[in-house]
């Protein structure tokens, strides 16, 4: 028998979306969460993704009590510094077309964000690709045209791409893209979190492999599962997660075979590092994370907007920061301390339409998520 | 700056227009404010907020609503501006139990340079749709408006009808069961696929339709045993059930897998990343019943031609009162109240 691509798909996903399963896997969660003894266990994931398909699926109220599930800094929109919306700001202030993905217009630096720049007529686009960026660039060849590249190695491996290719010479990248691995680290270390596992996430293990984690679990400790986005992956990956736990058995375990390798995608990962290197940088939120921040290789300087310009941040600082940010608890949500219900500001001042935070902004947040499927995933805890 | 200052610029913005809170909150700031006082207890008027107002005359009582439509396209894969005139002023009747549309008025204004053809066919559309709800228009008036001053053509209906018995929006108690009556989003994801050229038309067609006699259908057989009803217009599924759990003071377990859903519409739905369940529908009711009267209701209709998908969705709690609880079939979650539609000018 045939079956067309469309309905193969459609089975496929169904065989990940079966409830039955779900309920089998949350049974092993909770009696192995109850084997290890301790409370809480904390595990982390460090993906907005991971958290879309918690929340969409109500999966947090199936965790157990004793099982602390914790987003930790997944939102490459929400982890990008201050100092560097301020240069795209001050870009487009200073007359270039700063083009971004739409998310990262409404974050604010130390005072404005890219829409409150536009708001002063500055020029800022939205893209939905590093592509169409420079087809933007191409169809304003007496304009400077400078892509504020935001995101985790998965989107830095697409701007690589363009670097490599033919540019206009109106073209230029800002670059704040993120590497996720040395993060982990980090907050690995954070006496606060007392992360006892990870959860990776599958689509940037498709770049990197899964053996990128095997140094990590050697130095930490602690163990790592790579997982996909469907319930049941993350399920079956918080069941695995929980037995490394309590058998005490660090090790890196792939999870989302379907799509990750040991090594990964070798091209994609000889292209992200041909132009790209990376360099330690504050984490909005979460701390100084070395080797954490991707920055343009000395050889593609001409399309490098910080050697093209100088930028004039000074510009910025007679901007106040509105007074609600004083409340605003992003840092410790991105760490995995708190929670965004934990945040005063949640649900009231701080919502989607009027976010006050990086985290309410960003459909990766874990506000925004959580206040998009409810306010309060986990309903046990009402 | 005082706070009189601030307010006194406050503009309108097209979130107050969306059917979610700001809409709630502009209409109960500005339009409730100096309304007088019913004329008899018996009465529903303004301050009810519900699908339109019920006037008692002794025996029985009139039912009045008026609706007004600026739906973008006009024309539309399933329908038109035309024929979504009269359904939306006949369902809202037919939500209050009010299924005997005595007749509707048929208020038009129209931009110079507006195609005659295009008029004349929508007017067609109108006198089908109001075969279809067995009623007529009765009364209108036409204004025409210079280039630029309107976008094409605004609509407005208002519609009258004489019930014996009123079914509010709030009558749930805990208990009792919801009843959709069809798949849900058809019409939403039509417009939007429609107005972002998605190239998913094929698939998509809204479901406006005049429901009143499937509603009859629903009251023969269920009686005082149907006890809310809502036409989950603006905000969809997931609004109506907010407003009605809101007004009735219970708690509603929705079961997401028991929703019918359209297949296409399901597609689009994840490929535009949005929840059918906030997408708007405008052929279908969310009828509130007693749970020994659930399979009666049902059964009639399913054997109405409009409602053969009709399926029982949600249950009333006591706990959580005002909220919607999605069971996923994984876990549980609340629903989030839509802020209204995800686009203007849907209706």
């Amino acid at each position: 028998m045939t079956v067309s691509p469309r309905a193969e798909a459609a089975i496929r996903q169904l065989k990940f979306r079966d409830p039955d399963m779900a309920r089998a896997l949350v049974r092993t969660i909770e009696r192995v969460t109850k084997e290890i003894g301790r409370s809480p266990v904390s595990v982390m994931h460090v993906c907005g993704s991971h958290e879309q398909a918690i929340s969409k699926f109500g999966l947090r109220a199936t965790f157990p009590k004793d099982l602390n599930v914790i987003m930790g800094p997944g939102c490459p929109v929400c982890i990008t510094d201050m100092p560097e919306v301020d240069e795209g700001v001050a870009l487009a202030r200073q007359g270039c077309v700063v083009a971004s993905y739409g998310d990262m217009l409404r974050v604010r630096g130390t005072a404005l964000s890219l829409n409150d720049a536009q708001a002063e007529g500055a020029s800022v686009e939205v893209v939905y690709s590093a592509t169409q960026a420079v087809e933007l660039a191409r169809a304003m060849p007496d304009r400077e045209v400078v892509f504020f590249a935001t995101g985790f190695e998965t989107t830095a491996v697409a701007t690589a791409a363009i670097v490599r290719g033919n540019l206009p010479r109106n073209f230029s990248i800002l670059s704040a893209h993120k590497y996720i691995p040395p993060a982990m680290e980090i907050v690995a270390e954070m006496p606060e979190t007392r992360v006892e596992g990870f959860l990776a996430a599958g689509h940037a293990a498709t770049i990197t492999g899964w053996g990128i984690f095997e140094p990590f679990v050697e130095r930490h400790r602690i163990p790592v599962v790579v997982a996909g986005f469907e319930p049941l992956d993350i399920l079956a990956g918080l069941a695995r997660l929980v037995e490394l736990v309590r058998d005490e058995k660090p090790t890196v375990v792939n999870m989302f075979p379907r799509c990750v390798t040991k090594e990964g995608n070798l091209r994609a990962q000889e292209e992200l590092w041909s132009v790209f290197r990376p360099i330690g940088g504050r984490w909005r939120g979460i701390a100084h994370v070395p080797n954490g921040n991707l920055r343009l290789r000395d050889e593609w300087a001409h399309v490098d907007a910080r050697r093209r310009f100088t930028i004039d941040l000074a510009a910025l600082w007679d901007g106040v920061p509105p007074a609600l940010a004083a409340d605003c608890v992003c840092g410790d949500i991105m760490s995995g301390v708190s929670a965004p219900t934990d945040c005063k500001l949640f649900g009231r001042e701080c919502v989607p339409d009027t976010p006050v935070g990086a985290c309410m902004v960003s459909s990766e947040g874990a506000c925004r998520i959580w206040h998009q499927y409810g306010g309060h995933p986990n309903l046990e805890a009402l | 700056m005082s706070t009189l200052a601030v307010a006194a610029r406050e503009r309108i913005t097209l979130r107050h227009g969306s059917g979610g809170r700001a809409m709630r909150a502009l209409i109960e700031d500005v339009f409730l404010q100096r309304v007088e006082a019913n004329a008899s207890p018996e009465d529903v008027g303004p301050e009810a907020m519900d699908d339109g107002a019920a006037l008692w005359i002794g025996d029985r009582w009139i039912v009045v609503t008026t609706d007004s439509h600026v739906v973008h396209p006009i024309f539309f894969p399933g329908g038109d501006i035309g024929r979504l005139s009269i359904c939306g002023t006949v369902n809202d009747l037919a939500m209050m139990g009010a299924t005997e549309v005595l007749g509707l008025t048929c208020g038009v204004i129209l931009e110079e340079g507006f195609l005659r053809e295009d008029l004349e066919r929508i007017q067609a559309s109108m006198a089908e749709a109001c075969r279809e709800a067995g009623t007529r228009i009765v009364t209108g008036d036409t204004k025409v408006m210079g280039k630029g001053e309107i976008d094409g053509i605004v609509l407005n209906t208002a519609g009258v009808a004489a019930t014996g018995r009123v079914v509010r929006d709030r009558g749930l108690s805990v208990g009792d069961r919801i009843v959709v009556t069809g798949a849900v989003g058809d019409h939403g994801l039509a417009i939007l696929a429609a107005r972002h050229g998605l190239k998913l038309e094929g698939d998509l067609a809204s479901d406006v339709a005049p429901i009143n006699g499937l509603v009859r259908a629903a009251l023969a057989a269920g009686g005082d045993g149907i006890v809310a009803m809502k036409d989950p217009t603006r905000g969809g599924l997931s609004s109506a059930l907010h407003e009605m759990a809101q007004k009735s003071g219970v708690g509603i377990v929705l079961e997401e897998g028991a929703v019918p859903v359209h297949e296409p519409v399901r597609a689009a739905a994840d490929l535009l990343g949005i929840d059918p369940l906030h997408v708007a529908n405008e052929g279908k009711a969310v009828i509130g019943v007693r749970a020994d009267a659930a399979d009666a209701v049902l059964e009639a209709l399913r054997a109405h031609p409009l409602g053969r998908e009709a399926a029982i969705v949600a249950r009333c709690i006591a706990e959580r009162p005002g909220n919607v609880i999605l069971d996923t079939g994984f876990g549980k979650r609340l629903l989030a109240e839509p802020e209204g539609e995800l686009l203007p000018r849907i209706c």
